[in-house]
């Protein structure tokens, strides 16, 4: 198995001397709360993450000191709110050692960012002989915009399987690769399984059969330190909102020399030099690909969020998050009934289960009543229910903000759910 | 435990665990599958129906326990039925999930077992799971080709 990561060697001792959660906890408002009457345990930070103090008053103190149009007016508002969201696309480069920040684009979130790669350097690389090569473990958001674009140009798509343990069966992989092949993309961190990719290694492979390797990086940035050049890829998707910015917010990474020749793939204001009825001419990137009012205020949010993240020792979250996955892990196996999807050796703190006799459906509503927040249903990735042959799961994702007491909290709700269905 | 215990009493427990008319049916010439995309319950609806009666009803497939109690009763319930019974009993057992919360002892009378399920009401990311039965039903009753779902 490929050593991706850092934290594949269990370091939790060395955790705990640097990973402050109680101060980390303090940052984030929300987990104050109670619901019906029990202290929230918010297990779903793959579905959104919570967020933190700097990022709320980021957003808030834009609204009541800066607000007004981007790029647009000379006024003084007009200029603050042009650096401000200008700082917070530096901030996103630096957090990802981009080259530079024109190769950051923003959008709404990890499936515009994807889109926005089909549709534009999709549409002008990829032909009718030509191959696409996804995974059987994407999320729904990097399957369809693919298959829209096969069905447009008349591409093949073709898709890595999974293995039962959760891992891309790499030989298959290698063997789908072949001079057909213009685009790879690949999920980073699996939204269902945990499983983190071999990007390196992939990315590799798919330049060696002159592709583009493309990262869905939506649960990625949450959880590892991301080097979009180390890793090599093309393009980096990720999800603003998940990376503890603000809902609503993402944006694409891309290599400048591949985004400069791109054609834009909105139309609209920001996004032209000069329009006329003979011809418009377009944008320099990143403009050319942010047509509109972008959510200004959420720019400044994302890139408060990612400063927030560069501020945290890494490797010391990454072996904090690593301990609470082998705890949760092994507190969930050792109940009877409870059966964990993805085994990857390679995983991030993300848990697929179900338990024998319960729907999961059912499993979500018991532990909501205990306070206790988890997704249940197929997580936009069908394909995958399909292979594990369930109707959808439960499933757990701890952020940096959890503790070994919330797990403890789930495995007592667990319990009262198998108690409740006399299982 | 005690709000759960509303929301899973002991008759819907029961259903989920030991359905009644779970089956496939040879005889049916009305079928109908139904589909709840945000939770996978996934079920297939079987009437037989001669003149105005449904002679024989039964579902299949997979489904939490709130969605196989619902599709349970229901089968029982409306099983030798006539075929307006069902678009009448579906009204009156939507209203118990959804409509004013006065009138909940009012439907034990006409609901009689599904009354049991009047606790979803509280849980409005459930309502779907006790309705999709009944939307399919009254897909399968309309010879509908499309997938029923609950939206
Ligand atoms: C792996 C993966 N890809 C893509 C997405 C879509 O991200 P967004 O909702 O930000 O568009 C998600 C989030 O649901 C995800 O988990």
């Amino acid at each position: 198995m490929g050593n991706t990561t850092a934290h594949s060697t269990q370091t939790p001792t060395t955790a705990q001397s640097t990973f402050d959660v109680s101060a980390i906890r303090k940052q984030f408002p929300i987990l104050n709360r109670q619901v019906h009457g029990k202290q929230l345990v918010y297990l779903d930070s793959a579905a959104t993450a919570q967020k933190p103090d700097v990022v709320i008053d980021a957003e808030a103190a834009f609204y009541r000191n800066t607000n007004s149009n981007v790029h647009r007016g000379v006024h003084q508002l007009s200029v603050e709110s042009t650096d401000a969201y200008e700082r917070a696309r530096e901030q996103i480069a630096r957090l990802i050692n981009a080259a530079s920040a024109d190769e950051v684009i923003f959008t709404s979130g990890a499936t515009e960012s994807i889109n926005l790669v089909a549709s534009s350097y999709g549409g002008m690389h990829v032909g009718p002989d030509d191959e696409v090569l996804i995974t059987h473990m994407e999320h729904h958001s990097n399957i369809v915009p693919w298959q829209l674009l096969c069905e447009r140009t008349g591409a093949t798509l073709r898709v890595v399987p999974v293995t039962d343990r959760g891992e891309l069966d790499m030989n298959t992989l290698r063997e789908l690769l072949t001079t057909r092949t213009k685009i790879v993309s690949v999920v980073h961190i699996s939204n269902t399984l945990g499983t983190i990719n071999p990007i390196r290694e992939i990315a590799a492979l798919a330049h060696g059969v002159g592709a583009v390797c493309v990262i869905d990086g939506a649960q990625g940035l949450q959880h590892l330190a991301v080097d979009v050049r180390e890793l090599g890829c093309d393009f980096y998707a990720a999800a603003g909102h998940k990376m503890f910015g603000p809902t609503g917010t993402g944006f694409l990474y891309g290599r400048k020399e591949l985004l400069d020749a791109m054609p834009p793939w909105k139309g609209g204001g920001s996004m032209i030099r000069n329009v006329s009825f003979s011809g418009t001419t377009y944008a320099d990137v990143p403009a050319r690909f942010e047509a509109g009012t972008p959510h200004i205020a959420g720019a400044v949010g994302l890139g408060a969020a990612a400063t927030f993240l560069q501020s945290i020792d890494r490797q010391a979250l990454q072996s904090y998050e690593h301990d609470l996955l082998a705890y949760a892990t092994e507190q969930l196996s050792g109940i009877a009934g409870v059966r964990i999807i993805g085994e990857a050796a390679d995983k991030a703190s993300v848990i697929s289960f179900v338990i024998e006799g319960i729907h999961p459906h059912d499993i979500g509503t018991v532990l909501d009543n205990e306070g206790v927040a988890v997704r249940t249903g197929h997580h936009c990735t069908q394909p995958l229910m399909e292979q594990y042959n369930v109707p959808a799961t439960a499933r757990l994702s701890l952020a940096m903000y959890n503790t070994r007491d919330e797990i403890d909290a789930l495995v007592q709700a667990v319990r009262t759910a198998i108690e409740v269905f006399d299982v | 435990m005690s709000e759960l215990s509303e929301l899973y009493q002991e008759l819907i427990l029961e259903h989920g665990k030991n359905p009644r008319n779970m089956r496939s049916m040879e005889a049916a010439n009305h079928n109908a599958e139904g589909f709840n995309p945000l939770c996978g319950d996934h079920i297939t609806v079987h009437a037989h129906v001669v003149g105005d009666t449904i002679e024989d009803l039964s579902f299949e497939g997979s489904a939490c326990a709130i969605c196989t109690a619902s599709a349970s009763m229901m089968t029982q319930q409306l099983k030798s039925a006539a075929t307006s019974d069902a678009d009448s009993l579906f009204e009156q057992f939507r209203n118990m999930l959804t409509g004013p919360e006065s009138n909940a002892d009012a439907y034990e009378q006409s609901l009689g077992k599904l009354a049991s399920l009047a606790g979803v009401r509280r849980y409005p990311m459930r309502v779907k799971c006790a309705t999709l039965p009944w939307h399919t039903l009254k897909a399968a009753l309309e010879d509908s080709a499309d997938i029923a779902t609950t939206e």
